[in-house]
């Protein structure tokens, strides 16, 4: 049984730098690293000194506000560094990794024979728990709550996005172990949503346990926030939780194998990669041996994650929590001559301003430039066209630069994240960082709930 | 070409260096520093800052403001060009030299450019000093709105406008027309439109009636044609529904006014021109089709409406008659879809377009006093939208809040 649903509206961002779908072989990274800023809104404690040996799926540090959430270390070897940034906020705990990584021991079982409790006692002692996120809000889900129902989008349609079917080719029975788990966590249902623009790999269609839905259309089709808001919309006092499929596998080799196996499928895509192609490699991982002579001349950008939604890193950098991607892209160096008139065949656009509307099949290298400054809003009606679902959202973030918490919540606050405004951001001739409003509307609205 | 491209580069790269030198005097600390937003607005015009995206999206889309900003005026360039023709035309036609439509191009377009060129500047000028002030005293960039503004003003004035009304009305359209608002993004009428009614109600004698609409100058030896008039069809319908003359007293054809061979203001007249800077706008996606449609729509319903009753002469109008004169099309292309005054969701659009053709024939045919109904029926339209957005938005609230009780 699978319900389809077709996406109109959206956009697909043509960047230069698809990962090729082939396993690159890289030495394994020295260091591993948590960083608490990928865990938005978690105040976060500590719990090991420099000097400590740690094994993988050992607690690094908790959240100060729900004790039970525990963040745990991806590899064995020893706490090198805790690298704090202003007012003391920690940045990273760093943790010099082993060759071969040693595991805490946790019991293999089959999660059908377990208790709903038992299964979150799991996830939350092996450190695994914080991969769950809820909506509202587009936070680690609270295991206090019983979520409505649960949502797996299969599919990435972000730019250059890795593909799940390629990455899940050959990993069915952790992936349905995981659904199984994950399918204990909801009295409701857990929805996979396949891709209906190319045919999902047989891990997905063949997945029990769970409803499929199919969703055709350009980004962001492949979103979960997009996904729910036409299988089930989140109404105010609702909570749906959501994974990703390779977050799935981490859940089901949890169970088979009996450890935190933090292994995570990377991909290395942008302009200015070389030689992108898919990595394995492990949650929190240094990006240095991927992109170590892989990369292009100039000053480059470093992503941890896609071009739209992803985090800035540095060269040497590490992979963020939730990230399958990494995206290197160009700089912006130098201002631009006139740049406002130009023909400008090098620019991409959805209005038809430039000539580049012309080559529909070009794929673009863009930097990182504003392409403009900053203005109060002018033009109408292009926030609509990229986004999928039944929102006004230019009214949304004027309630929210105005503080209006009541209007926030009847205009559907609680159904958006960040990222399902990413494409409004970067369409936005007044150049309004639409995201950072977002997460600010999310924060008000938690505040004064 | 290579050594030309070169030198361009050299000279680009001394413009880049030379702002870079007199920068410091600009900024904090420095002799001219209170200037510092005029000079940040010469030098982004010249060059694109390399601003990064540092926080949310790493890549924006190509377009900005000013990029926005110049295609509306290069759709306005063909209204321009046929204004200036056609200024030259009128004149022509009623001292009866060059009547025919081919004859004496280069005597007419120096006419009109003689005419019309100053409006421009004189729009320009002054609209862009107070802009330029504005940023200075509040200390913020200069907006590029008055680029598309300055150059509706000189559009929508008859040619025979003295320069001083001009100056004085664009003043009032920029300063209490948009920055008391907060500047753009911010007025609720369109500034343009704000100059014209400004002028129609302050001074109505040079603003409407049949004197002001052709230039009728007599050098020595020339004399005005033998039953010249220089009503426009708008003024002629009243009486004669679509029997039209033109100046010199010959009949007018559908195909002439669509042309846009008529007397009226100076950008307003070519319905051909106004289509022409409709596809720039709907092919790079910056006009509303919704509004531009809706418009068309609403007019032409107003006037069959009309046609059906047919109690005076100007009622049976032919609709597509009634579209092509005056300001109509002019008004649906250029300032029915500014995005600042118009409704801003997608469904209020189509409310909005069609009340605003729907009013406009209403006015010009009910109330003939105010022939431009066109520019009543915007700005009224204007000062409505937000409340047509309003109920807009609030029936997406109603539906979240339906599925709630329902769940």
């Amino acid at each position: 049984m699978s319900t389809s649903f077709n996406i109109k509206r959206g956009l697909n961002i043509r960047l230069k730098g698809q990962a090729e779908k082939v396993f690159a072989e890289i030495p394994a990274s020295e260091t591993v690293a948590i960083k608490p800023t990928d865990f938005v809104g978690v105040r976060i404690r500590p719990i090991v000194n420099i000097g400590d040996e740690v094994l993988a799926g050992t607690p690094l540090a908790y959240d100060k506000d729900n004790e039970r959430i525990k963040f745990t270390s991806p590899s064995s070897g020893e706490v090198v560094e805790i690298k704090r940034g202003e007012k003391r906020k920690i940045l990273e705990i760093k943790v010099l990794a082993d060759k071969e990584i040693r595991y805490v021991p946790f019991q293999k079982a089959n999660p059908d024979d377990l208790s709903r409790e038992e299964v979150i006692n799991r996830l939350l002692e092996s450190g695994i728990w914080p991969l769950i996120i809820q909506r509202p809000f587009d936070i680690i889900a609270n295991p206090d709550d019983n979520p409505k129902a649960i949502f797996i989008s299969a599919f990435d349609s972000a730019p250059l996005a890795p593909d799940n079917d390629f990455i899940l080719h050959g990993h069915g029975e952790e992936f349905q172990t995981g659904l199984n788990a994950v399918a204990k966590l909801t009295d409701g249902k857990v929805h996979l949503s396949i891709s209906a623009n190319t045919p999902a790999s047989k891990v997905f269609t063949n997945s029990k346990n769970v409803q499929i839905n199919k969703f055709a259309g350009p980004h962001p089709a492949g979103n979960v926030g997009v996904q729910i808001h036409h299988i089930d919309p989140i109404n105010k006092g609702e909570i749906v939780w959501h994974l990703t499929p390779q977050d799935v596998l981490i859940i089901g080799r949890l169970f088979t194998e009996g450890r935190y196996n933090a292994s995570r499928v990377v991909a290395l895509t942008g302009s200015e990669v070389s030689k992108g192609k898919y990595y394995k490699t492990l949650i929190g991982a240094s990006i240095k041996n991927m992109v170590a002579d892989n990369v292009k001349d100039g000053s480059l950008r470093y992503i941890s994650g896609n071009v739209l939604t992803g985090t800035k890193i540095t060269a040497d950098g590490y992979l963020g929590f939730y990230d399958t991607q990494i995206s290197v892209i160009p700089e912006v160096v130098e201002p631009e001559f006139l740049g406002w008139i130009t023909p400008g065949i090098d620019k991409f656009s959805i209005s038809r301003t430039f000539f580049t509307w012309l080559l529909a099949t070009k794929n673009y290298t863009l930097n990182s430039s504003l392409n403009g400054e900053k203005r109060a809003y002018v033009v109408t009606g292009e926030y609509e066209r990229v986004l999928p679902m039944d929102i006004h959202p230019v009214q949304l973030i004027k309630s929210i630069m105005i503080g209006d918490v009541e209007q926030m919540e009847n205009l559907g606050i609680y159904e958006v994240a960040e990222e399902d405004f990413a494409l409004c951001e970067f369409v936005c001739t007044s150049k309004i960082n639409v995201q950072a409003l977002i997460r600010e509307g999310i924060e008000t609205v938690q505040r004064e709930c | 070409m290579r050594l030309f491209n070169e030198n361009v580069r050299e000279a680009v790269k001394l413009l880049s260096k030379l702002l870079d030198t007199i920068k410091p005097h600009f900024e904090e600390g420095g002799k001219l520093e209170k200037m510092y937003p005029a000079f940040d607005a010469i030098s982004s015009f010249l060059f694109v800052p390399a601003h990064a995206s540092n926080s949310g999206v790493h890549i924006r889309d190509g377009i900005d403001l000013k990029r926005t900003m110049i295609t509306v005026v290069l759709a306005m360039i063909p209204c321009l060009i046929f204004g200036i023709w056609n200024t030259g035309h009128q004149h022509y036609l009623a001292i009866g030299e060059f009547t025919d439509i081919g004859a004496g191009l280069m005597e007419k377009m120096l006419f009109g450019m003689a005419k019309v060129l100053p409006i421009v500047a004189v729009s320009y000028t002054v609209g862009l000093t107070i802009e330029f002030i504005g940023a200075i005293i509040k200390k913020e960039q200069v907006n590029e709105g008055f680029l598309v503004s300055g150059m509706l003003i000189p559009l929508v004035m008859p040619v025979d406008v003295p320069l001083w009304m001009v100056g004085l009305a664009t003043v009032f359209a920029v300063i209490i027309g948009k920055e008391v608002f907060g500047g753009t993004g911010m007025n609720i009428l369109n500034p343009a439109l704000t100059a014209r009614a400004f002028l129609f109600f302050a001074y109505p004698t040079k603003m409407s009636g049949d004197f002001v609409w052709v230039n009728t100058a007599t050098d020595a030896g020339q004399s005005l044609v033998d039953g010249y008039s220089g009503a426009t069809p708008l003024a002629q319908a009243i009486d004669n529904g679509d029997k039209i003359t033109s100046v010199a007293g010959q009949p007018i054809s559908f195909m002439d006014m669509f042309m846009g061979y008529i007397p009226g203001s100076v950008g307003e007249t070519s319905t051909v021109a106004c289509l022409i800077g409709a596809a720039i706008l709907l092919l790079t996606g910056i006009g509303s089709w919704r509004v531009m449609l809706s418009v068309f729509v609403g007019g032409y319903a107003m006037a069959l409406i009309f046609n059906t009753f047919s109690l005076n002469p100007f009622m049976s109008v032919p609709p597509l008659t009634q579209l092509v004169m005056g300001g109509f099309v002019f008004g649906a292309v250029f300032m029915a879809t500014d995005p600042v005054t118009a409704t801003q969701t997608n469904t209020g659009k189509f409310i909005y377009g069609f009340l605003i053709g729907f009013l406009a024939i209403m006015i010009r045919v009910f109330n003939p006093a105010y022939p431009e109904g066109m520019m009543l029926a915007i700005l009224f339209m204007n000062v409505m939208a937000p409340l047509i957005d309003h109920y807009v938005v609030q029936a997406n609230i109603n539906r979240r809040l339906k599925r709630l009780k329902t769940a």
